[in-house]
């Protein structure tokens, strides 16, 4: 069993390689078989099989046994759990930049060309 | 307030030490730069949490010159950031090494700075902003981020609350 932090450094492991995004791209649409996967890529098959494993050990796709191709299919979970992590993060960037935004249309309406420090205490309270 | 679909902050993790932050705004470059390294400007985006002021916001944004800021909460918390500029190369380009100053919450003071690299950058009146903070370690990048999902992102989620009610206001009063 892997702990949080490890499935964590295995998932974005796994979606550090340009390649693998666009397995999961791909599969974000629907199963596909290795033969499938491997197709748009200038790739071998055994290749494709080896961005599989790695992108099953990190839990974002699985092998459906039963059927007959054992197509792979796209695991939402670990990728919403990566996903989380990061988006809570990225939120807090984004509400500051939000706040930058605000802040620089407010300056350019004051002086479109030469920008200067306003006298002004800002419209809302913060 | 109409935003166009780009200016979304877009976070991406290039390597186990590095955290890459991209975003676009519709200002030219200059000013973009002016809210980064004026003072009185940069306070006003950079920490309006509500229930905390920001006592202290000092730069002296040269190559070598420093920097400390610092958040105060309404029951006497406070934290921040100290540093020096690296390099200074307006309004292309700013360098930081930072320190995390634990204030009144206490916690290990990392021992090499966080390097925080700014590049501004406009094409066709919008100024795209890329940022790249390097850790010292990979753990301290990891407990950075995660530092967002217990106390700090209670703090930014109102200030995200906030925002929201304030253009959905803005929405309500444009549309009448």
């Amino acid at each position: 069993m892997m702990t949080a932090a490890e499935r964590l450094d295995a998932t974005f492991a796994a979606l550090a390689d340009s390649t693998r995004r666009a397995i999961l791209a791909r599969l974000a649409q629907g199963g596909a078989s290795v033969a499938e996967l491997a197709e748009p890529f200038a790739m071998s098959q055994p290749a494709i099989s080896k961005h599989l494993k790695v992108l099953e050990h990190a839990g974002l796709i699985s092998t459906v046994q039963d059927a007959q191709r054992r197509p792979r299919k796209i695991e939402g979970a670990r990728l919403g759990e990566a996903t989380a992590w990061l988006e809570e993060y990225r939120q807090f960037w984004e509400s500051r930049y939000s706040a930058l935004d605000e802040l620089l249309s407010e300056l350019q309406a004051k002086s479109p060309t030469k920008p200067a420090k306003s006298k002004r205490p800002p419209r809302r309270t913060r | 307030m109409t935003t166009p679909s780009n200016t979304t902050t877009q976070v991406s993790l290039p390597s186990d030490t590095e955290v890459h932050v991209t975003r676009d705004f519709k200002a030219p470059r200059a000013l973009v730069w002016q809210a980064h390294t004026d003072p009185a400007l940069f306070q006003r985006w950079i920490g309006g949490y509500p229930g905390w002021t920001m006592p202290v916001c000092e730069m002296d944004v040269r190559p070598g010159g420093k920097y400390r800021w610092r958040w105060r909460s309404e029951d006497g918390n406070e934290f921040g950031f100290y540093g020096e500029f690296r390099e200074v190369d307006a309004p292309d380009k700013m360098v930081q090494a930072e320190f995390y100053d634990p204030g009144t919450f206490g916690g290990a003071m990392p021992t090499t700075p966080t390097v925080t690299s700014t590049k501004f950058t406009e094409q066709n009146g919008i100024t795209t902003l890329v940022v790249v903070i390097t850790y010292g370690t990979k753990d301290e990048r990891d407990a950075a981020i995660s530092t967002g999902m217990t106390d700090g992102m209670e703090i930014s989620y109102a200030r995200l609350d906030a925002l929201v009610a304030e253009q959905q206001g803005e929405a309500t009063a444009e549309s009448v």
